[in-house]
């Protein structure tokens, strides 16, 4: 009898200790309402453009196969990974380039087109890419095989969504600026993908050629930064006058 | 003698489900299956098998085996209520039960809430528990502890060992609490040399993971000093009682195993059978601790059945339908 009450006290303590500790998944997304915003600010007549390369230094690690075997529905031979793209002549791709200060107080409309992210070969199309606080995000399996995409931001909700069928789509709208937020399929590790969620218009996912323009911003001085999954992020200032375009350059190193 | 290896098949199933409870946070699998208690809309007897890829293997077979787990405590609660005489034991069973229900909810709790760290490490201690009940049940059915283990003489009352079994086995729940806090807050590599700590012998720099971690290792010298008490106390006084000896040689093979496998687990970044194997032999030290405790203390309880109970008892224990069953449990 008495050690059946240790172990109901240890049993209650257990219980007792989930439930005081959690309050619950409760909702960690927050807005901000900026004080009389201008909405559509730009004058297509004095806009500019900021424009540039992104290259690496040094020796990058090349991109490693991935391995697919946990799934043969994935089965792809040629999969590599995508984190470090880096060209013949240093170009680096797959780096989220964006106006991160000097908007003030502007507000931009949000695209009504949805961005598609697509999970086709086991993988995210595009690892790396942008969208606009409230625009959606159309998620889509062209798999033959499920996935569960696992979106995990500090700021803004997250979620688990799971996708059986080759075909399905769902959608997803964030609210609040945040770079950035990351994806994920527990069902197949190797696949990841990065989204940059900005309250405007102005960011760029560099390609092959390491290459990136924001265009159309209003005259004024600004932070452009640029972030990269292994390589952390890299910042420039950048003062632009009416219909003036500027070359900002960033070189990322290992 | 049927519900005594009953109980032992639902305990040794336990350590099954906390292995495999251990491969799908080793693998990083806990969100590969995003609803509960569906498994992507399927009834979840009725997943599809060609779907069971990646990580969904170890977390639905893990809901698998918990279903399987919570089926056979069921039935062990009910038998025990049909046939076990003593009231304790009986509601032991419902503890038992009770107790993986709540597990249950908390596994699904922790995948509809994207595995908060609280319900994650509730649901990793709750899952002890489970064990060490349906271990206790194991135990307090089986022959020799209805036998009072007399055959070498009436069983000791040592008050001394009780109390270190007792520190003992409440030191290693400790410590299996710290490690499901630091597997659970992804702190099992914020040391990640062994046996030195940074190249040092205490860390020369801390943050709460490496705080977590600390914790976990000396916890692990806190369990190695009190099991090497609790079983030299045996060696030197209860030499004879194999009921004593054996867990306790038990014990410290277990130990030296599961320190092995601990830093085997640093060593090799987290290799997730390792790991899961980390697990599942804490919480067998955890329930050999338990065993030596129970039987440290087994002088006082009292006999299972008196005389007449006896002769009842072995008609009972031979299953639940037996017509004498009803009588006997309201004894």
């Amino acid at each position: 009898m008495r050690i059946g009450s240790i172990i109901l006290a240890l049993f209650v303590a257990s219980v007792a200790l989930a439930a005081a500790a959690c309050g619950g998944g409760s909702d960690k997304s927050t807005t901000s309402a900026p004080a009389a915003p201008v909405t559509n600010p730009v004058d297509p007549a004095t806009a500019g453009s900021v424009a540039g390369k992104v290259t690496f230094m040094g020796t990058p690690p090349p991109p490693q196969p991935i391995k697919m075997s946990s799934d043969p529905r994935c089965s792809n031979p040629d999969a590599k990974t995508e984190a470090v793209m880096v060209a013949g002549d240093g170009s680096l791709q797959n780096v989220f380039v964006y106006v991160k200060d000097g908007l003030g107080n502007l507000k931009f409309p949000v695209p009504a087109t949805p961005l598609v992210l697509d999970q086709k070969g086991c993988q995210y199309r595009p690892h790396v890419f942008g969208v606009q606080a409230g625009q959606t995000i159309e998620i889509l399996n062209s798999d033959m095989t499920l996935h569960n995409i696992h979106a995990w931001p500090q700021t803004n909700q997250e979620f688990n969504l799971g996708q059986s069928l080759q075909g399905m789509k769902d959608t997803h709208v964030f609210t609040t600026q945040e770079i950035m937020v990351p994806f994920r399929c527990d069902v197949h590790k190797w696949m990841n993908s990065f989204v940059g969620v900005v309250a405007h218009p102005f960011f760029a996912v560099t390609g092959a050629d390491g290459a990136f323009e924001l265009k159309g911003l209003p005259p004024g001085t600004y932070t452009i930064e640029a972030w990269h999954e292994k390589f952390g992020t890299k910042t420039a200032s950048v003062t632009i006058g009416a219909k003036e375009s500027k070359d900002v350059p960033f070189t990322f190193s290992g | 003698m049927l519900l005594h290896l009953f109980a032992l098949l639902t305990a040794a199933s336990t350590a099954v489900l906390i292995f495999a409870g251990g491969l799908v946070t080793s693998t990083g699998s806990g969100l590969s299956v995003p609803d509960w208690p569906n498994s992507y809309g399927w009834f979840m007897f009725t997943f599809p098998l060609e779907n069971w890829v990646g990580g969904i293997f170890y977390e639905h077979s893990h809901r698998l085996i918990a279903s399987t787990v919570g089926f056979l405590i069921l039935v062990l609660a009910f038998w025990l209520w049909r046939a076990e005489p003593r009231r304790w034991v009986r509601r032991l069973g419902f503890i038992a039960l009770g107790a993986v229900i709540t597990q249950g909810v908390l596994g699904g709790i922790t995948v509809l809430w994207y595995l908060p760290d609280p319900i994650s490490i509730a649901h990793a201690s709750l899952a002890e528990i489970v064990f060490c009940l349906t271990t206790t049940i194991a135990l307090v059915t089986s022959p020799g502890w209805k036998a009072r283990y007399a055959r070498r003489g009436p069983v000791p009352d040592d008050r001394r060992l009780q109390h270190v079994a007792l520190a003992t086995l409440a030191t290693v729940y400790l410590q299996i609490v710290i490690g499901a806090t630091m597997r659970h807050t992804d702190a099992g590599l914020a040391i990640p040399d062994f046996p030195w700590m940074f190249g040092h012998l205490v860390p020369d720099h801390w943050d709460p993971k490496i705080a977590i971690h600390f914790a976990h290792r000396v916890g692990a010298l806190c369990v190695t000093a009190m099991l090497l008490i609790a079983t030299g106390h045996v060696f030197a006084r209860h030499r004879n009682r194999p009921e004593l000896f054996r867990p306790s040689i038990l014990l410290l093979v277990l130990v030296t195993l599961q320190i092995t496998l601990g830093a085997l687990t640093v060593l090799s970044h987290k290799e997730y059978i390792i790991n899961s194997l980390h697990v599942v032999t804490g919480a067998s030290v955890l329930v050999t601790t338990l065993i030596l405790t129970l039987r440290a203390h087994r002088a006082r309880f009292g006999d299972v059945l008196g005389p007449a109970g006896l002769a009842a008892d072995a008609r009972l224990t031979a299953g639940p339908g037996h017509p004498g069953a009803a009588a006997g449990a309201r004894a």
